[in-house]
């Protein structure tokens, strides 16, 4: 044997159990990661039978045509990397069409044994295969195994290696006539200087007419001409286009090889999965039954804590993680060890209210992301999440949304960071993305104070300013899948619409579980460096400044009274515009002075002023921070008076109302609501932030994500505020000309025909 | 022309032929519905679309525009 290290692939139908599979043969030692430039997920392992074979999952799959992600990357991998070996789970109960992909992968060179899944099922039917039989028709050894229980497993990955080593497959079944005659003409024209094991495939591909092929052989354009000939005698001769005819024959013959094959026992009778379904997608009871479902979810994981007697689990710990952990431990436990140790101000700063509330920011959702994690996994695995987006297509595909969007929306109303990680159940690269970029604007739970200190400062504590706010967040979502299913960067692939409702069974926990953890331990890997960062700048922008020439810490310049005399801070309340007694050391930060002009930005949304664009900033930190920061702004004292700050702000309402008129020419309500609208919709806070990067996984498609919330939310507080002056008096005709433009131009991306792509962009 | 559109909940009928083109062609035959296959058709969904079928032993479901696309007997 030589010393070439032995690589298998993993390849399978969706739902046939390849996951249980690559679990079983793999057991821990695996490797995620991303196929190159692209978002699918990429497992590889070594077998635990030989560590020296290495087996690589493939996209789940039902055939290698051009048109989806998940068949392109399969294909590409086959033909480029050249596996020693194909390993073929095949679901036993749905033997038909999953050997049509085995009929594939027989084509391509590679020696393929199949791992015949779920026999066991299959003979409690009554139903029984000949294997051998089959194994014959097909030319590949065929290993019987019961991936949920460990059967037959070990055995199959030893045939694999076996095979691997000096197995060949070669092609049995043949296409009709017409068919073969085209396409010996089109190997001996096209493909014979390829190698030879992959001919065949190729030919078959050109035979399709398959676009990327025909890319990448570069076939000059008189033969082209010449193999056309061929083709379209073929297509005349059997009636059909090219591609059709190659599927239906596969089908036929596998209907044909089958016959003597598969005997079934009973027909007609319904299955337990089939008596369950009855009931789950009824007519009638699938909605409310799809609530009920909603409704656990939610309440399990974001609702209301344990502690405060609910029954959400998820709250309760991060609840914990977040005040114990984060805020007791790690921030206040080491600044309490850090001043001990006597280390300098900026040092304790940067460590406790940087870095550990950073890291702090990150754990606390951890908790909470799990619990909904494990039940997403659940959904998925025991057949349910299909059965979503089954009931729920209709609404969410006139948006350009997955049927299966509706769980990131729900669980966004309570925090968007689990919301965005929810969209990994969204198969469809498009709809991900869509929903990706659209769940942050439902208001999660820590918008609800901005929402609460503008009501009540400037609405009398109107109920109708929250309803509203929930009403902006629907519409901003369905305004903008309508919008952007249209633009090219989305109108690029074409969206599955037959979907594989498959078999209820029950949950392989194994499965569950270790599909629970990746997803968290992947959220804390790649958001974590994001939204500590992040933290890291905000907190060095607010701490630090100049105080009078002299940059440090604000909090310790102000100490020192050489600095702060009282000519200076007549200078800051004068450069601030308030009262020289409400001065604060972070009226010299940085990011008050870079607020200043900044504030230009929003003078077109009617609150162009440093106090509220500050507030916007640390809003990016945890929309929390905005009502904190107004509380400090507005010199709300907690350390002398008695109360702390409520969390709608109550204590200052009126001061912030009065400046509010002030700074808007008397239109302080309506500042008031377009500064709540953009800060709704606008880039959620770092942590969501990085989830989003996280999924995404592209830098170009976080940063359109990012750009396109702001310029969104931006543009529909301009509107607000501009058409708003219209009613309300003091209209600027330049402001509102502008603003029509822009509803015109909204309009029309909504309304403009579009006709769905047929066409994969990705190579 | 009659298409699956047309078929009643709980009908078995035979394909005849596919229509249309491209991606969302290929997808409905990959998943098996080719032509001479019996379709059964099992439920619709509670809003009216997709509709559920049963084809070759298993359970599919497919948007009612798409289903224009298939001709039946």
């Amino acid at each position: 044997m030589d010393n070439k290290q032995i690589r298998i692939a993993l390849a399978g139908n969706p739902n046939s159990g390849k996951t249980t599979l690559f679990n079983k043969l793999t057991g821990s030692n695996q490797f995620v990661g991303n196929w190159p430039g692209v978002t699918v997920e990429k497992k590889e392992g070594k077998l635990i039978v030989d560590k020296e074979v290495v087996l690589t999952d493939l996209p789940g799959i039902y055939s290698l045509s051009p048109y989806t992600l998940e068949e392109v990357v399969a294909r590409n991998y086959l033909i480029e990397e050249k596996p020693d070996a194909i390993l073929n789970i095949v679901d036993a109960t749905n033997l038909e069409r999953n050997l049509y992909l085995t009929t594939q992968l027989t084509e391509l060179g590679i020696p393929v044994v199949i791992a015949l899944n779920m026999m066991d099922l299959v003979k409690k039917a009554g139903d029984s295969i000949n294997v051998k039989e089959l194994s014959r028709q097909l030319g590949c050894k065929i290993v019987e195994i019961s991936a949920l229980k460990g059967d037959g497993v070990k055995e199959a990955a030893l045939a694999a290696i076996e095979t691997a080593k000096n197995g060949k497959t070669v092609p049995q079944h043949t296409f009709s006539g017409p068919v073969e005659h085209a396409l010996a003409h089109i190997e001996e024209v096209t493909v014979h200087n390829l190698p030879e094991e992959q001919q065949r495939w190729y030919a078959i591909k050109v035979f399709e007419r398959d676009e990327k092929v025909m890319d990448q052989l570069k076939i000059p354009a008189d033969v082209r001409t010449h193999i056309e000939k061929d083709i379209a005698a073929a297509e005349k001769e059997l009636d059909d286009d090219a591609e059709s005819i190659i599927t239906n024959e596969r089908y036929v013959y596998i209907g044909e090889t089958l016959k003597g094959i598969y005997k079934k026992k009973g027909k007609g009778q319904l299955s337990v999965s089939d008596k369950i379904d009855r009931i789950v997608t009824n007519r009638i009871l699938a909605l409310p039954i799809f609530a009920v479902v909603m409704f656990l979810v939610y309440a399990l994981a974001m609702g209301k804590s344990i502690a405060d007697g609910g029954i959400a689990i998820g709250t309760f710990l991060t609840d914990w993680a977040n005040d114990v952990l984060g805020g007791a431990w790690l921030t206040d436990g080491s600044r309490a060890i850090l001043e001990g140790w006597g280390a300098a101000p900026w040092l304790v700063g940067l460590i406790s209210d940087g870095i550990f509330a950073g890291v702090g920011a990150v754990l606390g959702f951890v908790p909470q992301m799990l619990v909904l994690f494990l039940m997403l996994c659940l959904l998925e695995d025991c057949g349910y999440m299909a059965r979503i987006a089954f009931i729920m297509d209709r609404i969410f595909r006139r948006f350009g949304l997955s049927g299966k969007s509706f769980i990131p929306m729900l669980v966004g109303t309570g925090c968007g960071i689990p919301g965005v990680m929810a969209s990994r159940t969204i198969e469809n690269e498009r709809d991900r993305r869509m929903t990706i970029m659209t769940t942050t604007f439902m208001p999660c739970g820590a918008k609800m104070p901005i929402i609460g200190l503008i009501a009540g400062a400037l609405f009398g504590g109107s109920t109708w300013i929250a309803v509203s706010a929930y009403f902006i967040g629907v519409a901003a979502i369905v305004v903008s899948g309508i919008m952007l299913k249209k633009t090219k960067m989305f109108a690029g692939d074409p969206a599955p619409f037959v979907m594989e409702l498959p078999a209820y069974h029950l949950p392989a926990w194994g499965n569950v579980l270790r599909g629970t953890w990746e997803r968290g331990w992947s959220f804390i890997k790649r958001a974590g460096t994001v939204i500590v960062i992040s933290s890291i700048v905000i907190w060095f922008l607010t701490s630090f400044g100049s105080v009078n020439g002299t940059f440090g810490m604000v909090d310790a310049l102000y100490e020192d009274e050489d600095l702060v005399t009282d000519e200076y801070v007549a200078q800051v309340a004068d450069r601030m515009g308030i009262p020289e007694d409400e001065v604060e050391p972070m009226d010299d930060s940085i990011l008050a002075r870079i607020a200043q002009p900044a504030s230009v930005v929003f003078k077109p949304l009617g609150f162009g002023d440093w106090k509220p664009t500050a507030a916007t900033v640390t809003g990016l930190v945890a929309k929390e921070e905005v009502v904190a920061n107004f509380g400090i702004m507005y010199a709300y004292d907690d350390q002398e008076g008695e109360e702390e700050l409520e969390e709608n702000g109550d204590q200052i309402w009126d001061r912030v109302a009065d400046d509010f008129n002030a700074f808007s020419g008397g239109h302080g309500k309506l500042a008031a609501f377009a500064f709540m609208i953009f800060n709704l919709l606008c880039a959620p806070c770092f942590a969501a932030i990085g989830a989003i990067k996280r999924e995404m996984n592209s830098p170009k498609w976080t940063w359109f994500a990012i750009a396109y919330q702001c310029g969104f939310a931006w543009v529909i507080a301009f509107i607000v505020w501009q058409v708003g002056r219209l009613f309300a008096g003091g209209m600027n005709i330049v402001g509102l000309v502008l603003a029509l433009v822009m509803l015109a131009l909204l309009c029309w991306q909504l309304f403009k025909p579009y006709k769905e792509a047929q066409k994969l962009t990705v190579k | 022309m009659k298409t699956l559109r047309d078929v009643s909940v709980g009908d078995t009928v035979k394909v005849v032929k596919l229509h249309g083109e491209g991606a969302v062609k290929r997808r409905i035959m990959d998943m098996g519905i080719t032509k001479g296959v019996e379709v059964y058709v099992r439920k619709l969904a509670p809003l009216g679309d997709p509709v559920e079928v049963n084809v070759r032993g298993y359970e599919l479901s497919i948007r009612k525009a798409d289903a224009e696309m298939i001709e039946v007997e």
